[in-house]
């Protein structure tokens, strides 16, 4: 069996399932937003009755993020929405805005918490729920109706994906991060390459990367029109793990003869910096060809690309240097916020490169402007800019208004393009 | 949503890769599903964020509803986000069906879980590019055919497979319930 195959079976109460079979798998945590919270709970006390109880206060884990900071009253309904569904319920974890408990971004703060444990099954209100499998768990994006499903029973019905693998060996060279493995790979196979399908990442380079980069991979498993994407835990996954939660959990790797449905094998040494040009994410150039692309704006944030070492990247390019574009900085959660003021390059914070080289004040930690949002929202295009992102997606009016392009990057090609004020490999800064 | 029913109606064309943020961009995520008036209210707003070069709209400014119960698509309709906004709205708006090349599988799902819309892939032929908005169908959902009534051609349609007792049952709850799963 493939590692997928394993965890789904183990869910599902069996020694065995393979890629076509329909199993109930059980939930070992549930995660849901301010975007889909409502939803969800309006669905769970429409088919469960106005007093029923989640099926276990303690694997529900309640994480709002989408739209803080803004003054749309709405939003703010929505979240008190959570506040009282938390309350009556006795959720265990939930990450309250304007509180010291409030986080962030919901894919970094799982983690960053110690929700995400190898070997279980993860579900979200969230496409980007997909992240979790670089901790070696199936961990996969749900609607409202399932995950009210969910809340009341603990159990879903899922199809056993079939197994995409994708073997990267090899020393990247220097300048290339795990934002440009993925978009290479989603560039080969296409937006819809890998639909319904798992997307397990192996190989020695994977091997050589921190988890955080693990973590930019599977996130965007869901850009090939990925049901999961999955990386076997190793000696970092553990220490990770370890470090987050007291909790046990269990390794699992695929089998030497486990069924693929394909294989991809990679040399890492011949990846180069690229982006995703307008307006899809399988739009994938070398940076260096795109010299001419002049850019308005640099956006550098999200569950993609707002984590610790994205803005270590970024800072290692814009230390000493002036960006020519305006250039959003937003981590993804308080724990990234703080770090960006404790983590230090050459004897300088990351916040003082940032503003030493011109870049905006770093936002409050939200998802902000990379899904567009309330027109208020921190960061949205609200014209016809073009902005280079460490986002995931780039579809028309992603970031906001429907005249806007968005290009997807690492957060080091990204920082390069705001220096140049245009489409930059960061080996040419 | 019956599988045994007959659509016939207008067909609205779009293309390749339409994700949910055109569905229904993000700005009007704050509106909840499961509220009446806001359930409404998302139809209003379905397909708004289609590029400008599509000169009609979905749903005329002002209104609630759709003149196209049907929309066509090319392949992988409804990428992007799990918002289940995205075929709420297209239910709410009064789509029936959605008949696309392929779906992405989030969108699908949802689609079947809610029963809000069908989605059903026709095999080989991209209708998206034989036919215009406005143009008349007729689907047959019992014989998996669509019927182009200027020209009476038959298409066939993909069986909706695997999740047909789901269909059947009329979403993820009432198919648990048939199961004994919940009560």
């Amino acid at each position: 069996m493939t590692i997928t195959e394993k965890i789904l079976a183990k869910a599902s109460g069996r020694d065995f399932c393979r890629a076509g079979d329909n199993i109930w798998v059980s939930a070992d945590v549930l995660m849901t937003h301010d975007v889909c919270g409502p939803g969800t709970i309006g669905v769970f006390k429409r088919e469960f009755g106005e007093n029923a109880k989640v099926w276990d206060r303690e694997k529900v884990v309640i994480i709002p993020d989408h739209y803080i900071f803004t003054s749309d009253e709405m939003c703010h309904r929505n979240v008190d929405t959570l506040r009282k569904f938390v309350k009556e319920q006795g959720i265990k974890y939930f990450y309250d805005p304007g509180t010291p408990s409030y986080s962030g971004v919901c894919h970094v703060t799982l983690p960053e918490k110690g929700h995400c444990r190898p070997g279980e099954v993860l579900f979200g209100t969230d496409s980007h729920t997909c992240t979790h499998g670089a901790l070696g768990e199936f961990a996969t994006g749900i609607g409202n109706t399932d995950a009210g499903f969910v809340m009341g029973t603990g159990k879903l019905l899922i199809k056993v994906p079939a197994t995409m693998k994708f073997v990267i060996d090899g020393e990247l060279p220097k300048g290339v991060t795990a934002k440009d493995i993925i978009l290479r790979i989603i560039g080969d196979v296409g937006v819809d390459g890998a639909t319904y399908c798992a997307m397990e990442f192996a190989g020695s380079t994977i091997e050589s990367l921190s988890v955080e980069e693990r973590m930019t991979i599977c996130n965007m498993a869901i850009e090939a029109g990925g049901k999961n994407g999955i990386i076997a835990p190793d000696e970092k996954t553990v220490t990770y793990v370890k470090s987050k939660t007291k909790k046990p959990f269990e390794c699992f790797a695929s089998d030497k003869d486990a069924k693929y449905l394909s294989v991809r094998k990679y040399d890492a040494s011949k990846f180069v910096p690229v982006v995703a040009m307008p307006f899809s994410p399988d739009n994938v150039k070398n940076a260096a060809d795109m010299k001419d692309f002049r850019i308005d704006r640099v956006y550098i944030g999200s569950c993609t690309g707002g984590k610790i070492e994205d803005f270590k990247m970024a800072a290692s390019v814009l230390a000493g240097k002036k960006v020519k574009v305006q250039t959003f900085i937003v981590p993804a959660t308080v724990e990234v916020e703080k770090a960006l003021s404790t983590e230090k390059i050459g004897g300088r914070t990351l916040v003082q490169i940032f503003e030493e080289a011109g870049c905006d004040k770093p936002a409050p930690p939200s998802c902000a402007a990379c899904l567009g949002g309330p027109v208020d929202t921190f960061g949205r295009s609200n014209n016809d800019e073009i902005c280079v992102s460490t986002t995931n997606r780039n579809f028309p009016g992603r970031m906001g208004s429907k005249g806007s392009k968005t290009i997807l990057a690492s957060a080091m090609t990204a920082a390069a393009s705001a220096v140049k004020g245009h489409i930059a490999d960061p080996r040419d800064v | 949503m019956s599988h045994h029913n007959t659509i016939k109606g207008k067909v609205f064309v779009v293309g390749d890769n339409i994700d949910t943020d055109q569905i229904i961009p993000a700005q009007y995520l704050n509106l909840v599903p499961t509220i009446p008036e806001e359930y409404k209210k998302l139809g209003s707003y379905a397909l708004c964020g289609l590029p400008d070069s599509h000169k009609i709209r979905y749903v005329k400014s002002g209104e609630f509803n759709t003149e196209y119960p049907i929309i066509v698509g090319g392949k992988n309709f409804g990428c992007g986000s799990s918002r289940e906004h995205a075929p709420v709205s297209l239910g709410a708006a009064g789509t029936k069906a959605i008949i696309a090349n392929s779906f992405a599988r989030i969108f699908f799902r949802n689609s079947i879980a809610t029963g809000e819309v069908y989605p059903v892939e026709i095999a080989k032929e991209d209708l998206s590019k034989e036919l215009s908005t406005g143009d008349e169908v007729e689907i047959s959902l019992e014989r998996n055919e669509l019927k182009i009534i200027k020209t009476g051609k038959v298409y066939k349609l993909k069986d909706i497979g695997d999740v047909r007792e789901v269909v059947e049952a009329g979403g993820i709850f009432q198919y648990a319930r048939k199961k004994g799963m919940i009560k």
